[in-house]
């Protein structure tokens, strides 16, 4: 980080909250605290307490299996890398620019989020589906969406871009405008200091970013379902995978539901040891 | 300096409702996770809790309409008694069931999810069949693709979407196809019969396979279309008091309505045959 040596000491303001003192916690705390860990973690017990562990291998291999967690890991890696593209541009917007009706654009921007998943896949049926807004402009270009991977990408993408948006948006905001400001004196051309300062220094909250849409395109299940459809190998991530295995096959679907969230706490893992919550959210 | 504060401002409720959305976003994911599991049962009451003026009666999710006019038929006869009904797939109400969610009467869209009951001795006497239900071809209204019949939807252009056969409808899917001796290439496999019906109505897909009682219930927003090979899946509806009852009189009584003449009558109105 030779942009940081070269900077005066000075203008380094973020305070080190390692060595800060710390109020202590009210002690009632506590024990609400245990209740709400506890509260998440025991139905994950009570799943793992499910797993049929001698057929678990037979269970997670199987073609539909395979070809569900090869499409789950393949979309949620291309809708990540879309967010990655869409989501740079839109936090430094937001975080950098300022211009009227922006706080009602960021709210409209974040909607994915609060939004139940099934809603958004209906909102992208009636733009992108077949009689949706663009539907026959595509149509016309020989370009069908509908039924197709690509509808599966989109509606990942289509949840899991904010969580990329906040996540930089914040890192952005705490990183401040000195460095850059420093650079652009120095006579870098915008796009120069976007590449050599900007994007370096929050890194740490681009990475956390593209890791929790990508955990988020994982799970992705409403949207899909509704817009995609659901065949082997095309639409049919783990998600829907699981959906469709409960109906017959109970312990397939635990076993299926055991994998996703395993691969859920290695990313949300990932994301705390690499890169640390608090610079990706802009609390420090 | 003025601007500052106000910078600081805009930063902590950045930053505040950046958490927020994480943890409403963590809180998505583990729903998605959790849920796929289908194992929890219900968030009803303990089937403790015995108040003699309550009837659950878990049915399949196509008796929506049919036993909703009849339940306010039966709420008029029986003032005391009110009918809670619960509608879902049969296999998720199995399930439920299973799990010891208090249910008095059930009614399920094939004998394989009445037989997960029965099983275990939870249902009261044997299942009685009360309807039957056979695949129609579903098309948007005016039938674009000027379908006629099952061997229609073995062509690759027209998009058709049918059920997984893990789901009940997917597997009278199956029977149907092979009595026509014919392969669908379909662009989607739903895990519901409303989700094939979804695809059509939107005008995603060209084609859909559900039950004839659907289109009736989408009348308007598309055609159904009679094949010949319908009837080599025909799907009979069982239905039963439980042993667990709390209120076992006025479960009796509501198996004996959907049975009489005035259940049939009912039934044929939404579409259903009646054995």
């Amino acid at each position: 980080m030779a942009t940081t040596t070269a900077v005066p000491d000075r203008v380094n303001t973020v305070p080190d909250t390692a060595t800060a003192v710390r109020a202590p916690v009210p002690y009632w705390v506590y024990p609400l605290a245990a209740a709400g860990a506890i509260f998440v973690l025991l139905p994950l017990a009570g799943m793992a307490a499910r797993v049929n562990w001698q057929e678990f291998p037979q269970l997670v291999t199987s073609e539909a299996s395979l070809a569900a967690l090869g499409l789950s890991l393949r979309t949620a890696t291309a809708s990540t890398a879309l967010c990655i593209v869409l989501g740079i541009p839109m936090a430094l917007v937001l975080a950098r620019s300022s211009f009227p009706g922006q706080q009602v654009l960021r709210s409209l921007v974040l909607l994915p989020l609060v939004l139940p998943p099934v809603v958004g896949g209906l909102a992208l049926l009636y733009t992108f589906g077949r009689r949706g807004l663009l539907g026959s402009t595509f149509e016309a270009f020989g370009l069908q969406i509908a039924f197709s991977t690509t509808a599966v990408v989109l509606a990942q993408t289509f949840v899991a871009l904010p969580f990329l948006v906040l996540s930089l948006e914040g890192a952005l905001r705490t990183a401040g405008t000195r460095y850059e400001a420093a650079a652009a004196t120095l006579g870098a051309r915008p796009s120069r200091v976007l590449r050599t300062v900007t994007l370096p220094l929050v890194l740490p909250g681009l990475l956390s970013g593209a890791v929790l849409s990508f955990a988020r395109c994982l799970g992705e299940f409403g949207a899909t379902l509704t817009f995609a459809g659901s065949l082997q190998g095309v639409t049919r991530t783990l998600p829907l995978e699981i959906y469709l295995q409960r109906e017959t096959d109970a312990d397939a679907a635990v076993a299926l539901s055991l994998v996703l969230v395993v691969v859920a706490v290695v990313v949300v893992t990932l994301v705390h040891s690499r890169a640390g919550w608090a610079p990706a959210l802009g609390v420090r | 300096m003025g601007h500052a504060p106000r910078r600081n401002t805009a930063v902590k409720r950045t930053a505040r409702s950046s958490l927020l959305a994480v943890l409403l976003g963590g809180a998505l994911l583990a729903t998605t996770a959790c849920s796929a599991a289908g194992q929890g049962p219900q968030g009803a009451p303990a089937s403790g809790s015995v108040s003699s003026g309550e009837l659950n009666v878990f049915a399949a999710a196509s008796l929506n309409g049919v036993l909703t006019d009849l339940a306010a038929d039966f709420e008029d006869d029986h003032p005391d008694v009110t009918v809670r009904l619960n509608f879902a797939g049969s296999s998720d109400l199995a399930t439920q069931i299973l799990s010891g969610a208090p249910a008095d009467v059930f009614a399920s869209a094939n004998p394989e999810n009445m037989d997960k009951v029965t099983a275990p001795g939870m249902a009261a006497g044997e299942p009685v069949t009360f309807a039957t239900n056979v695949l129609q071809i579903v098309v948007p209204v005016g039938n674009p693709h000027g379908i006629t019949s099952l061997a229609d939807l073995a062509d690759q252009q027209i998009k058709t979407v049918i059920c997984a056969p893990q789901v009940p409808c997917g597997a009278a899917t199956q029977k149907v196809s092979q009595e026509a001796g014919i392969e669908i290439p379909a662009v989607s496999e739903e895990s519901s019969v409303t989700d094939v019906l979804g695809k059509v109505v939107s005008g995603e897909a060209d084609a859909g396979l559900v039950y004839v009682t659907d289109v009736k219930n989408a009348q308007g927003d598309v055609e159904g279309i009679d094949f010949a090979e319908a009837g080599a899946a025909v799907n009979d509806y069982p239905i039963a008091r439980l042993v667990e009852s709390a209120n076992p009189d006025a479960a009796e009584a509501f198996v004996a309505l959907v049975t009489g003449p005035e259940g049939r009558k009912a039934l044929a109105d939404y579409g259903f045959g009646t054995p």
